[in-house]
């Protein structure tokens, strides 16, 4: 069990070595965000495989999104990706995972831990940022961000308040489908050809699309070790370069190693090729034993591709912060 | 060096890699510092971090906020703009060091590889004002060359789990300091009380890319009175 608090990361110290971190899958971060009425920066729980039971303070909005979990509020069954009114003394449990591998909760005004270096997010390897450092235990108690206030022409008061004997659920907009609709397995991933591509053989890329891969045991947020065909090339010691979040860069073993959200700033192994950003929310709810396969697309493909996510997210973003 | 030798490529569709020449070359890593620093100023709408390294400058932008024909041609004039003239050094971090024993125990190794006594070890390192190349690894961690050819140790074929905060290693022809506890395979010939990184500090960092070091042998005693805000 692995449950971090996550805001869209520490930019702008790369170059004094600092990690970026952030969510695995930032659409998820920020769909759950912009669901409970939060700004796409505010601080949410990453709940990697197996999740928590929460209790709750103070009366908040709570939304879940990414992979898909049973999860009840005082014992009812409650709906991923839909808003919820949790009461002041709630339960929040989750149970059975039924598909992907980290899910999102953003509560109402945010996580609100002390940023470091600007930003929130949780980098346990340097113990920087979130609740001192690390992943969530038993009994920690967590601040939480003052809540909106009610939006201007509502009532407040009762009608703000959750039906006698459970919560409500906000059924004022469309939103996106229940579960997430890109929790497929086996996950495709597409990418662009990598700064070091000249580096390999010219058969290199196609090896690479050829079969799937298998996400292997040591697999962290730091990083996917990418278990199957081996590209059979060493292409020696290379000069340390900037690592972006979903660089595929080759090991001395011939295979590859997705690079994700806790990735160090910069590596010396070669680039081969880079997951285009649209799909890194499809990398980030992949853990060990999913397998994925690689394809080729173009710059616009990948930018159409963001653009159609982006369109989603600002609808939601816009509606609820006026 | 000439403009056809930049090159910028992508690095996906949310990264530019703008690199300047190849190898561990001053010069090449001064025009690397220099255009990092040129991009920094002019605040281009989109880009959110800019990381120069050994030989190349990573641009980070947000790719829907940016227009990235602008963002090349920007880069492109930058780089022609860039002064060659070295200006001059700055005055050099001084890092009191204590070296083996129990503060760096793999000198006697260095020294052997080397064939070289460990004071001869000691004086080879501590000879040299290095530059800070990059920084990357760890927050705070400097990559500082150039080491003297007789001591250029490779890493060790075991890394460590657990490297102590403020020990310092060789890797090649590179030294660094560890700013933290941390696994790591580097030769660690000595330690500092000096700390490269404290979050509790104004200025958490102490190096940046671009700056002069040098590492002052001294006893264990003299190091405690030397580093006393830890």
């Amino acid at each position: 069990m692995l449950t971090t608090v996550q805001d869209l990361g520490r930019w702008g110290f790369q170059a004094r070595g600092v990690p970026v971190a952030g969510p695995m899958d930032a659409y998820a971060h920020r769909l759950a965000n912009a669901l409970v009425g939060n700004h796409p920066r505010a601080a949410t729980l990453e709940i990697t495989l197996v999740g928590p039971e929460l209790g709750l303070d103070e009366e908040r909005m709570i939304a879940v999104t990414g992979a898909d979990f049973d999860m009840t509020l005082n014992d009812e069954p409650m709906t991923m990706q839909t808003p919820f009114m949790a009461p002041r003394g709630s339960r929040l449990m989750f149970g059975r995972r039924l598909k992907g591998a980290r899910a999102y909760l953003a509560i109402e005004g945010g996580i609100a831990v002390p940023p470091i270096l600007g930003s929130r997010a949780t980098h346990v390897t340097t113990a920087m940022g979130g609740l001192e450092g690390r992943a969530l235990k038993s009994g920690d108690q967590l601040p939480m961000g003052p809540p909106k206030s009610p939006p201007q022409g509502l009532p407040e008061g009762p009608a703000q308040s959750p039906p006698k004997g459970g919560h409500y659920v906000r059924a004022d907009h469309s939103g996106p489908p229940r579960a997430s609709e890109y929790l497929r397995t086996p996950a495709k991933l597409r990418i662009l050809p990598g700064p070091h591509l000249d580096l390999f053989p010219p058969e290199a890329l196609r090896i690479l699309q050829s079969m799937p891969y298998t996400i292997d045991r040591a697999s962290d947020r730091m990083g996917f070790r990418l278990a199957g065909h081996s590209l059979g090339v060493t292409s020696g010691d290379m000069i340390s370069d900037a690592t972006p979040m979903g660089t595929l860069q080759i090991l001395p073993s011939g295979l590859p190693m997705l690079l994700m959200a806790d990735r160090q700033t910069t590596g010396g192994y070669p680039q081969i090729a880079t997951v285009i950003t649209a799909d890194l929310r499809i990398a980030g709810q992949m853990a060990a034993g999913d397998t994925v396969s690689l394809s080729l697309c173009s710059p616009a493909d990948a930018m159409a591709a963001l653009i159609a996510q982006e369109r989603t997210l600002l609808n939601l973003e816009g509606l609820e912060s006026p | 060096m000439k403009r056809a030798d930049v090159r910028i490529v992508p690095a996906g569709d949310a990264t530019l890699l703008v690199e300047l020449g190849d190898g561990i070359d001053p010069v090449i890593n001064r025009r690397a510092i220099r255009l990092a620093g040129a991009l920094n100023t002019a605040a281009i709408a989109g880009v959110h971090d800019i990381v120069p390294t050994f030989h190349s400058v990573a641009v980070f932008f947000e790719p829907l906020r940016t227009n990235v024909a602008d963002l090349v041609t920007r880069i492109e004039l930058e780089t022609g703009l860039l002064a060659d003239a070295e200006t001059e050094a700055p005055s050099p971090i001084q890092v009191p060091v204590c070296y083996g024993g129990e503060c760096g125990p793999d000198l006697a190794d260095v020294a052997s590889l080397a064939g070289m006594s460990p004071e001869e070890v000691v004086a080879a390192h501590a000879a040299v004002t290095y530059r800070v190349f990059m920084l990357g690894f760890l927050p705070g961690f400097a990559y500082m060359g150039v080491v003297d050819a007789r001591i250029a140790a490779p890493r060790r074929a075991n890394p460590r789990v657990r490297v102590p905060k403020g020990s310092v290693g060789i890797a090649g022809r590179q030294t660094g300091i560890y700013p933290l506890d941390a696994p790591g395979g580097w030769q660690l010939i000595g330690r500092t009380l000096l700390e490269p990184f404290d979050i509790a500090r104004p200025s958490p960092f102490l190096f940046k890319a671009g700056d002069c070091v040098q590492f002052v042998p001294v006893e264990r005693t003299e190091l405690e009175r030397l580093c006393p805000f830890t």
